[in-house]
């Protein structure tokens, strides 16, 4: 089985979001990237899976900046076979699109697997995009997958219940919380990466159908307010007119 | 006692992460994922049940805890001596027990074998301790030598086809669970040798030392050899003298220096978000000037042993790192982890001396750390001799 795996670089959770440019850019200076959590825990944990049980071979696709290839080793540290860089900017979801779909055209892969979304923009629209522009089915969002005689059976969480989808390989699917365990690489994993060679690919030229106009990060959050026993009007009051729960 | 959720992020104020390759980072934040998933969920309960959890050994061996820095063709990583370095960090940002049994098993074990060994003892024992197959310990010290080896008792005999051990090791580390033990002991001559010895063999024993306050998730015991013959290929050829354990010790204080800095991080990270929370007065702690006094300093301390250490981890790199040099890193890292633990204790007030948090732990493992593999004041005396060229030990 032929997979390949999207992956996305993310800032590290603690990250302190600030924007510059009147709010129109992150400031990236001293943050930490970390390989996107939907994409390594989910998607590529699950091709490494399939294909550690059925055979078969896991690239690694990522669109982005040299510097991304610290993300690229860490998927090379847990097990991707091969890994392609896209020399593009991302600048939204189409270009980044448009870009994986060029590229994988004509490599016959039976999977095509992303992270549901990147934790940093939240789009969840690359994995729909890819597959609009190859033609291929598209399943978004499954926490589990199992691939036999060609067909992938997968589950996606709804309200209050499952639903169980299956469909013929080739198949794009975007990966959410379930598909997999979080795997730590291992020290031979982590050695056999640096000798494995990252293939760049140049940009195809695309350009971006969106603009982020600007940024805006919540409102601070206030303080806690503490209330006796004997404040109970004054607590319902602020319930109703400052948090406006009740 | 609930598992917590590990939140831990390293304080880098210098951003000393520069410095680092992404092949260290890596290396880094795969260890620091390894005991935020496996040490830090149960090491509180295995602290207080004074148990070694004996399920780490494999994970050790998988994150490359184990000679990191031994060559590839046996068994170990081929890393650098950062990467050694920043794997001890992390350990002991778990636990100073669970980084005293990687460092035995690296410095202690495997260095002398791949260092003093023959090709033969390279073979036969590095590929199964580099994934924790087989465990080993380290015997120098003795009941009445400390920091004073040369004056060692245990000894063997040449017999013709084999050598007869006799004498007592003690405060040694993974000693109840190791499968052998690399023991320094006077030869006929009188010269300190290197034997291994394997359990099993008639004569060796291994009982267990109980009742520590310190280190209490690290298995400790003692080596005791009464008539325990030795085959002859078991004496480690290459290295004769004190020089010999010696050389295991530099490697071994070089990754304590390393270690007792996550300890620090660990108490200053839990320390810091404390004083943030902890309301008093009106506002959080963290606002008054007296707990300000204590965390800059913490995060002062521990910024310039990261930048001790990094140099120092280069210099070994190139094979310049002098044993005075190891010996000042060992000494102001430990002392310095130690403080930190100490102020980050008053900082949590009481919650500080519970399991809730990891300050009271670290504090009591790092009394251990003061004194072992070379005292606070011994490495002082180092320093000492070192440059002024006069001998204070006697």
């Amino acid at each position: 089985m032929k997979i390949l795996v999207c992956i996305s670089k993310a800032p590290d959770t603690t990250t302190k979001v600030v924007f510059k440019d009147a709010n129109t850019a992150f400031v990236e200076e001293n943050v930490t990237w970390i390989l996107n959590p939907y994409d390594e825990w989910y998607a590529l944990v699950r091709a490494l899976e399939l294909k550690e049980a059925q055979g078969g071979n896991v690239t690694v696709l990522n669109v982005g900046a040299a510097d991304n290839e610290a993300i690229i080793r860490k998927a090379f540290a847990l097990g991707a076979d091969d890994a392609v860089r896209i020399d593009a900017e991302p600048t939204d979801a189409f270009v980044t699109a448009s870009n994986i779909a060029s590229y994988a055209k004509d490599k016959n892969y039976d999977l095509i697997l992303f992270g549901k979304e990147t934790i940093n923009y939240n789009g969840g629209e690359v994995g729909g995009m890819v597959a609009e522009l190859l033609d291929l089915t598209y399943v978004s969002m499954a926490s589990k997958l199992d691939i036999a005689g060609g067909v992938a059976t997968m589950e996606r969480d709804i309200t209050n219940g499952v639903e169980i989808i299956e469909a013929k390989l080739p198949l794009v699917i975007s990966a959410q919380k379930g598909m997999a365990e979080q795997r730590i690489p291992n020290m031979r994993g982590i050695m056999a990466a640096r000798s494995k060679t990252i293939e760049t690919v140049a940009a195809n030229g695309a350009s971006a159908l969106s603009v982020t106009k600007q940024f805006e990060l919540p409102a601070e959050k206030s303080g806690c307010k503490y209330y006796t026993a004997d404040q109970m009007d004054e607590l319902v009051q602020a319930l109703h007119a400052e948090a406006k729960v009740i | 006692m609930a598992a917590k959720t590990d939140n831990f992020q390293h304080p880098d104020y210098y951003l000393m992460d520069d410095m680092l390759t992404d092949e260290h980072k890596l290396i880094r934040d795969t260890a620091r994922a390894w005991v935020k998933k496996e040490v830090t969920p149960i090491i509180e309960q295995a602290c207080q049940d004074a148990k070694f959890p004996k399920q780490w050994i494999k994970g050790l061996g998988e994150i490359g805890a184990f000679g990191p820095y031994i060559p590839t063709e046996y068994g170990g990583a081929g890393l650098d001596q950062i990467s050694y370095g920043l794997l001890m960090q992390e350990l002991e940002r778990g636990d100073s027990g669970l980084r005293s049994t990687a460092s035995v098993q690296s410095s202690l074990v495997m260095y002398p074998i791949y260092t003093y060994g023959s090709e033969e003892q390279r073979k036969k024992y590095l590929p199964k301790l580099a994934t924790g197959e087989m465990m080993g310990c380290f015997g120098l010290t003795e009941p009445d030598h400390g920091s004073n080896p040369s004056g060692m008792l245990t000894n063997f005999k040449d017999m013709g086809d084999h050598y007869l051990l006799n004498g007592a090791k003690m405060w040694i580390s993974n000693a109840p669970f190791a499968d052998i033990a690399v023991v320094w002991a006077k030869d006929d001559a009188g010269d300190i040798r290197g034997i291994i010895v394997e359990r099993g063999y008639a004569g060796f024993t291994t009982p267990e030392t109980h009742g520590k306050w310190s280190l209490r998730a690290s298995s400790t015991g003692e080596l005791v050899f009464d008539n325990v013959k030795v085959p002859k290929e078991n004496l480690l050829p290459n290295v004769k003298g004190l020089k010999g354990p010696l050389g295991c010790l530099n490697s071994a204080r070089f990754g304590i220096a390393w270690g007792a800095i996550g300890a620090a991080m660990d108490c200053y990270d839990s320390a810091l978000n404390y004083a943030k929370e902890r309301i008093q007065f009106g506002k959080p702690i963290a606002g008054f000037q007296l707990t300000q006094k204590k965390l800059a300093e913490m995060i002062t301390e521990i910024t310039k042993a990261q930048l001790l250490c990094h140099r120092l981890g280069t210099l070994k790199n190139e094979h310049r790192a002098t044993p005075a040099q190891i010996s000042m890193a060992k000494r102001n890292s430990v002392n310095m982890a130690l403080e930190v633990a100490r102020e980050a204790r008053q900082i949590h007030g009481g919650m500080g001396i519970t399991g809730e948090y990891p300050i009271m732990r670290h504090m009591m493992n790092l009394e251990s750390v003061v004194t072992y593999e070379g005292t606070h004041d011994i490495h002082l005396l180092i320093t000492g001799m070192d440059i002024t060229g006069l001998n204070a030990f006697n």
